[in-house]
């Protein structure tokens, strides 16, 4: 078993490779739910990270890269606001063309500036955010003769940068925005009947764009802690998919604040156990009987159900069956009791899978808003 | 409202498009000190002038002919594949399979092996979202995102820990056998005797196999019954239900015909140029296959030409970044242009334009 410091130090990667997914997820859940799809997060996450850390290089001060990261990812907001809501495009189309854009100019202008193959220099300390430590709190030096307490305050509460208390902040402040006041109760209702909202005599096209640019500030302070706080420097798509699986926790979540606390959370949590070791071991018995198990559950679902559900589900968990079955042979002289080694990249998957599953509404079903993707057009 | 001639729609407002993406690029080229004028100048040298450059060229379009059809199929039935990339990995895989593990005797029958191969497995990859898509009504877009992701995990579980040779370090799978490599254009020119044509690149005759299935795709979409109902469906979900389409069979089939194509891309890349497995050998084909078919209007033709414009870019691209300051990302910048100016952008694109040939057109009556 793996002792307490261990956990704890798992736990404080968790928090820190959570809170940018935490600070995206939230942004597209102000943006969905006034019906406003965003597959460009991604792409906002990443021109703020790059943004954030040229200005935070150029200047020497973190503040004005955080400044300047947000007015960025702000700027495709607008960007793509202007293609969905103004001009009624296709709202994944801009959603992609704004990855490429962001993809592409970051590298480019990296280029340019700083002539280090589309990267930013390591910041000064004046250009990162500091970790915060508490009063009391000891250096990671002592942490393994400490007591449990004194290891839980100091590696895990403590010392971190303020962008994470803020990030932890912001989902309170979302839900009280969203749910107790006003605005929150506009945009939503934008978001599932933008007709009756304006008939009601406020404006979509405003309350469609104030979630957009929110949508763009929280990106952008995402963008900004990736590069200047979990990192000291931009390199080239280093948002490294983040604003998808924010996408994704944002559909576990159901499109709810807390929830999304929880589903980015848990994701933090794969990529922190991920970084922390190299396999995963399990033991074969275990690893075999729930796939068994996968696959029982499964079969017994289609068993009533049409030939399309017989041949995709059946066929899954056929598949899943010969998976236990390659287990079960590869320990079949060392004993059912030795470990099996699950290669790393399947708990980096995991996220992904776990939303597939949710979207198919096996497992509680993620209902997305209704008027979501769809561009309004008042009637004359 | 009037309509503009049809001639505009397709012609002048993709090339119009096209336009402005390029005169945004050149701005950003002469804002980081570049001659846009000469910038152009060597990717044309670099690609038309040079039969090597065609041979580079045309593998890069044999790989967006591929997934710019797959998107464009995918678009008739109003469905969004943004998966393509999940898909041609997949199929690599397939292609890896076939390649390995059947010992063929001759490429020609090694392409028709790896073809089904390819086709196959992007099939299935497509075929999941499907389904989630028709019977579980899981938004599409969000499905393929994660099947794509889901897709790289698997590739690089076959890749590392399955089909790397024991020994080895690079992660890649063993070589295929020499019978099942694939002619290149060097080979071809060399039969009719140009030994020194297309040297050493990478065009193969898999670029054959994309032309065949832009004829056939046209066919299904515009001659068959099949692409008739895969259309009503596009245009219309209620109007085609009514006249007897089933959706759930209509979106199945709209979408395994689509990653079928995204995966035999893999016979261009894998079988025909790395002749192994390697990772990341998409390099982002199944994106750039979105910018090709909403280029190309979702129509063959478009999307052949489309996919040259997008090879010469790519191309060119690789010219500029070897022997200027400009970094093969402008080329990413200008298919984000593309997008967004034929696809999200539209609206302000046509607009302007509509307006232009509507007062041609009153000015003549």
């Amino acid at each position: 078993m793996i002792d307490f410091l261990t956990l704890i130090q798992v736990l404080d990667g968790t928090l820190r490779l959570a809170t940018p997914l935490l600070l995206v997820c939230l942004a597209g859940l102000f943006s969905e739910r006034a019906g406003i799809f965003d597959i460009g997060l991604e792409g906002k996450l990443l021109a703020a990270a790059f943004v954030s850390a040229a200005f935070a290089a150029i200047t020497g001060s973190v503040w004005l890269g955080l400044l300047a990261g947000v007015l960025a990812s702000i700027l495709l907001s607008l960007l793509h606001g202007l293609a969905s809501i103004t001009l009624r495009g296709d709202q994944i189309i801009s959603g992609v063309a704004i990855n490429f854009l962001a993809a592409g100019l970051t590298v480019v202008i990296a280029q340019d500036l700083f002539g280090q193959g589309g990267r930013t220099p390591p910041l000064k300390s004046g250009g990162r955010f500091e970790p915060l430590n508490f009063p009391g709190s000891i250096s990671s030096k002592e942490m393994s003769d400490a007591g449990p307490l004194m290891q839980l305050y100091s590696e895990l509460l403590s010392g971190h940068s303020l962008l994470v208390y803020l990030a932890l902040l912001t989902v309170p402040l979302s839900w009280f925005v969203l749910y107790k006041t006003r605005f929150g109760l506009r945009l939503r209702a934008v978001g599932e009947n933008p007709a009756a909202v304006d008939t009601a005599g406020i404006s979509v096209v405003s309350l469609r764009y104030g979630a957009v640019v929110i949508g763009g500030i929280l990106c952008g302070i995402a963008g900004a802690y990736i590069a200047t706080s979990l990192q000291a420097n931009f390199t080239k798509d280093m948002s490294a998919g983040r604003g998808f699986i924010a996408l994704a926790a944002l559909i576990f979540a159901k499109w709810r604040p807390w929830y999304a606390l929880g589903a980015c959370l848990l994701f933090g949590f794969f990529f922190a156990v991920d970084n922390r070791f190299q396999n995963i071991l399990m033991p074969a018995w275990a690893l075999s009987s729930l796939l068994i198990f996968i696959s029982i559950v499964l079969l017994s679902y289609v068993w009533k159900k049409d030939y399309l559900d017989k041949v995709v589900l059946g066929g899954l968990a056929l598949g899943i069956a010969i998976i236990s079955l390659m287990v079960i042979s590869s320990v079949w002289t060392s004993g059912i009791n030795s470990q099996v080694k699950i290669p790393v990249v399947f708990i980096q998957s995991l996220p992904y899978v776990l939303t597939v599953v949710v979207l198919a509404g096996f497992v509680g079903r993620a209902i997305p808003p209704k008027a979501g993707g769809q561009p309004y057009i008042k009637e004359r | 409202m009037d309509i503009m001639p049809k001639w505009v729609d397709i012609i002048v407002v993709p090339l119009f498009s096209l336009f402005l993406a390029a005169f945004l690029a050149a701005l950003l080229i002469l804002a980081i000190g570049e001659s846009p004028v000469a910038a152009l100048n060597l990717m044309i040298e670099g690609t038309l002038l040079r039969s090597a450059g065609w041979g580079y060229m045309l593998y890069y379009t044999t790989n967006f002919i591929f997934t710019g059809l797959a998107v464009s199929v995918a678009f008739h039935a109003a469905l969004f594949n943004i998966g393509g990339e999940g898909q041609a990995m997949i199929g690599g895989l397939g292609v890896a399979l076939v390649c390995l593990f059947i010992p063929w005797p001759h490429w020609t029958l090694a392409i028709i092996g790896a073809s089904v191969g390819a086709a196959l497995f992007g099939m299935i990859w497509a075929g999941l979202p499907a389904y989630l898509q028709a019977k579980r009504g899981s938004h599409i877009v969000i499905t393929t995102i994660m099947f794509n992701f889901i897709a790289a995990g698997v590739l690089i579980f076959f890749v590392v820990d399955v089909l790397k040779p024991t020994g080895s370090m690079d992660p890649a799978s063993a070589n295929f056998p020499a019978s099942t490599h694939l002619p290149t254009f060097q080979d071809i020119a060399s039969l009719v005797g140009f030994e020194k044509a297309f040297r050493s690149a990478p065009a193969n005759v898999s670029f054959f196999i994309a032309l065949f299935a832009c004829v056939a795709i046209w066919y299904l979409i515009w001659r068959s019954p099949l692409g008739y109902e895969i259309r009503a469906l596009g245009k219309s979900g209620a109007a085609a239900r009514y006249a007897g389409v089933r959706p759930v069979k209509i979106i199945m089939i709209a979408m395994m015909i689509s990653g079928a194509l995204c995966g035999m891309m893999a016979i261009n890349t894998t079988q025909g140029e790395s002749e192994r497995l390697i990772l990341n050998f998409t390099e982002g084909a199944g994106f750039i296959g979105i910018a090709v078919a909403l280029m190309g209007r979702s129509h063959p033709a478009g999307v052949f030409l489309a996919a040259l414009l997008f090879g010469f870019l790519y191309q060119g691209g690789a010219e500029l970044a070897l022997w200027t300051k400009i970094p093969r990302e402008m080329i990413v910048v200008i298919q984000a242009l593309v997008i967004l100016f034929t696809g999200a952008l539209s609206l302000m694109v046509r607009a302007p334009l509509e307006r232009f040939f509507m007062s041609i057109k009153r000015a003549d009556v």
